[in-house]
């Protein structure tokens, strides 16, 4: 433990996170304001998914962080190292093991379970925001559930691209209410979204929204009739460490001569069916 | 075999050590005092206290030091300090015209009660580069008058008396707090000029600038710039009294502008109103000529295509800790994205030659 | 003045009891148990646990009928410096469901901020995972909960994204109904 206060927020603090918390578990989708505090790390790094996690931590709790999938990117041991420090609480890289996850850009490929909170860090948590820029326009389309804006332009995309031409934080509708930014996944994580055993929290510190996706909720990526949505990755390719191909794969550069491979950006997924495959083998 | 890059604890502290040592420097040189910066680069010390929001002249002097002179970096390093701090209540307002004045300039008028004041300025110095400064001479004291006895009126006040100039309203019951509550627009006048005085010192310099130069011209003069201490006092409603706790430096500035007037209102001056923490004058004038083009719509005038009217975009843009961060965490990896942008540009070119080489 | 306890070491105490109230409200209907604090009588210990997590100074609460009373005022302000006020003006209320009176008399919040609508924390003579039937976000298939009164909650459900957010209380018991459910008859 440390000289701070517990999971680092003072009490008052987490009281009013926590009231937001509960809002955004309500409201599915919605994007609640928060007055979000300075934290001692930068905007744009994870201080909304921070906040979210410090509101939610329990001494209990088994932390796991990941950016980009890994666990071992410079800022999740940073988050994780946060935590450890003034929660004292404990981490792992076990996708399974963990009670609270908080990820940037990747929903990990274990399937999480009833009693896991997956907290996403946000960076533009208004998904009509490419469209407007103006917080007053977009609360109204907003409250006014209209939502033509963003299907003309999605639409107009597939007569240009032959497709939605969204890689990531691809827009969903959330129980046929909210249109939402699942934060910057890749759109082959969109499909995890929806009607998931876990509870999953979303926090824009610098943009100060929390919103939520409580269990078991609708959750539907945008499409049309004519254009389903598909959840793409890397075309035809398998990882190159531990062989599945199920999983989100990473492109790495291997050579000045522009050689490739393809490996799994799940880094506890990968090892943990590398090791399961050396278990075999043995 | 290539295996995902490892080790990243360990290279963080590696850089947290480089950091430590780089920020030292040359050990043959002694170190620096954190009295010496607050003595001697004050300005820098000001402008962290400012957009720091956070009024101790020591601790920003520290923050410089950690931060290697970077002023953002410490000003960041106040703002985290700061929001850790229990809050007591809030003080009673402040009294600018009481205050112990070190410089009090009007360009509105050749001379004015209480007399112009040039105080510790840079104005009229010849920008050449002092190579005396090299060589730790001693300084000579500057000579010193009497402060003036009793409370310096503000200049405006004579405007106020003869109703040339917009009054301002009393100030409301329920001063709403930036830091506690999330910024919602339309935003009230206290709000934003709340968000404005601990706003980045060059963001609102090039806003001020530009409705200087037409994008929002609101002609402003500078009616008054006052730079002294001012006594803080709070009213402790537990013992029934109030007390003075501390004597701060503020830099306040009273723009006057026109204003043409309305099917309601005749013609009138209104002002545009700067205060900032330590002796920060660029900003504090920046900060009037910004609030003044903010209340373009409230007064009636032509808005629509000049940013330093746009209320949303001025407050949602003015923070540099919050600009910063998200400007820099574009360095954080991004490779999951990339990886999904490459898929999508890659398809449509195969299928694109796919569908020529069917053709050929 | 006597002052019964509030928790005994608050940062863990108010998130242990955080993570429960998260956990009914994330999941409509579960009943969960928040034993660790007691309140001034007829304040039950989920409902005591629940307010001193989430009310403070900047969240108003309203007290209504036997729970306004003189020892749980006191309670309140002095662990909570809780701003007490009508029901109009309340972001939290306490009391039974007759005390508390009709729903539409609290914030609903508007079309744009949603979320400036009120928490009702009933108590209840009873929590039980029966009677009404429960639907929506949060629910696998179908949760049960011993509502106090069907048709005035289905009608708050019926204003989402509108509405007010309930948790019921019931000794050391606790389950939440949050307006995004739907509600089935008998």
């Amino acid at each position: 433990m440390s000289d701070y206060n517990f999971a680092y927020l003072d009490e008052a603090t987490k009281r009013m996170l926590r009231r937001a918390i509960l809002k955004a578990v309500a409201i599915p989708g919605y994007q609640v304001p928060f007055s979000r505090r300075e934290m001692p790390m930068p905007y744009g790094w994870g201080t909304g998914g921070v906040q979210v996690t410090a509101a939610c931590l329990v001494p209990e709790d088994t932390l796991k962080v990941i950016d980009q999938g890994a666990d071992d990117t410079t800022n999740a041991v940073s988050i994780r190292k946060f935590f450890a420090r003034v929660a004292g609480i404990a981490t792992t890289e076990a996708t399974a093991e963990a009670t609270i996850i908080q990820t940037r850009h990747r929903i990990p490929e274990t399937p999480l379970t009833e009693g896991q909170i997956l907290v996403f860090q946000v960076p533009i948590p208004e998904p009509l925001r490419f469209l407007e820029p103006r917080e007053t326009e977009t609360r109204t389309m907003h409250a006014l559930e209209d939502y033509g804006l963003i299907q003309v332009r999605l639409y107009e995309d597939t007569a240009r691209h032959g497709e939605i031409a969204r890689a990531y934080a691809y827009p969903v509708r959330v129980e046929g209410r909210y249109i939402m930014d699942p934060s910057p996944i890749p759109k082959f994580d969109n499909p995890k979204l929806h009607n998931a055993p876990a509870l999953q929290l979303f926090g824009a510190g610098r943009e100060c929204r929390i919103y939520a996706l409580p269990p078991f909720t609708r959750v539907e990526s945008l499409d049309f009739e004519d254009y389903p949505f598909t959840a793409s990755k890397a075309a035809g390719q398998t990882c190159a460490i531990c062989g599945a191909e199920d999983s989100y794969l990473d492109e790495v550069i291997i050579d000045d001569a522009g050689g490739r491979m393809f490996v799994c950006s799940d880094t506890d997924y990968c090892a943990t069916r590398c090791a399961a495959q050396a278990e075999d083998a043995a | 075999m290539y295996v995902a890059v490892k080790g990243g604890a360990r290279a963080i502290e590696n850089a947290h050590r480089w950091l430590a040592d780089a920020r030292r420097g040359d050990r043959d040189l002694p170190d620096l005092d954190v009295a010496q910066i607050r003595e001697q680069l004050a300005l820098a010390v000001d402008r962290v206290m400012a957009e720091g929001s956070l009024y101790d002249p020591d601790l920003a002097a520290l923050a410089l030091k950690q931060a290697r002179g970077d002023a953002i970096e410490a000003v960041f390093l106040i703002r985290t300090f700061r929001t850790t701090l229990p809050r007591f209540g809030a003080s009673l307002p402040i009294r600018t015209d009481a205050m112990q004045i070190t410089r009090r300039i009007s360009a509105t008028y050749k001379d004015v009660p209480g007399g112009q004041v040039l105080g510790p300025t840079f104005d009229y110095t010849h920008r050449l580069l002092d190579f005396t400064l090299s060589d730790a001479k001693p300084v000579p004291a500057a000579a010193e008058a009497a402060a003036p006895a009793g409370p310096v009126p503000h200049i405006l006040s004579h405007l106020g008396a003869e109703g040339l100039i917009q009054p301002e309203p009393a100030e409301p019951a329920d001063v709403p707090d930036l830091t506690r509550a999330p910024l919602a627009v339309p935003a009230a006048r206290p709000l934003r000029l709340q968000a404005l005085t601990r706003g980045d010192e060059g963001f609102l310099l090039s806003l001020a600038y530009s409705t200087q130069r037409g994008y929002g011209r609101n002609h402003a003069f500078v009616g008054e710039l006052r730079i002294g201490y001012v006594r803080v006092a709070a009213y402790l409603p537990k013992l029934g009294f109030e007390i003075e706790f501390a004597d701060i430096l503020v830099t306040e500035c009273e723009s006057v502008n026109q204003f043409q007037g309305s099917r309601t209102q005749p013609a009138q001056f209104t002002r545009g109103y700067g205060l900032v923490f330590g002796q920060s004058e660029r900003q504090a004038i920046s900060m009037a000529l910004v609030d003044r083009a903010l209340r373009a719509r409230e007064l009636g005038e032509e808005t629509g295509t000049a940013s330093a009217q746009d209320e949303e975009f001025v407050l949602s843009h003015c923070d540099n800790i919050q600009s910063s961060g998200f400007l820099e965490h574009i360095k954080l990896p991004h490779y999951v994205d990339f990886q999904a942008e490459l898929e999508l540009i890659r398809k449509p070119r195969r299928d694109a030659y796919a569908g020529q080489e069917a053709a050929e | 003045m006597h002052l019964t306890a509030a928790f005994q070491t608050p940062p863990l105490d108010s998130a242990r009891a955080f993570r429960q109230v998260l956990d009914s409200m994330a999941r409509p209907g579960r009943i969960v148990t928040l034993d660790r604090v007691a309140a001034p009588a007829p304040c039950s210990p989920a409902a005591a646990a629940a307010v001193l997590t989430l009310v403070d100074g900047t969240s108003p609460l309203h007290l209504a009928g036997a729970h306004a009373g003189a020892s749980i005022q006191d309670w309140l302000r002095f662990h909570l410096s809780a701003d007490l006020v009508e029901r109009h003006m309340a972001a939290f209320a306490l009391g039974t469901w007759e005390a508390l009176g009709p729903l539409s008399h609290y914030p609903q919040g508007g079309a744009e901020y949603p979320d400036r609508s009120a928490t009702l924390i009933v108590e209840c003579a009873e929590l039980r995972a029966e009677r009404a039937r429960l639907a929506g976000p949060g629910i696998e298939t179908e949760a049960w909960l011993s509502l106090p009164d069907v048709a005035a909650l289905q009608e708050n459900a019926a204003r989402f994204p509108r509405g007010l957010d309930l948790i019921f209380t019931c000794g050391a018991q606790l389950a939440a109904l949050p307006r995004s459910t739907q509600i089935g008859g008998r």
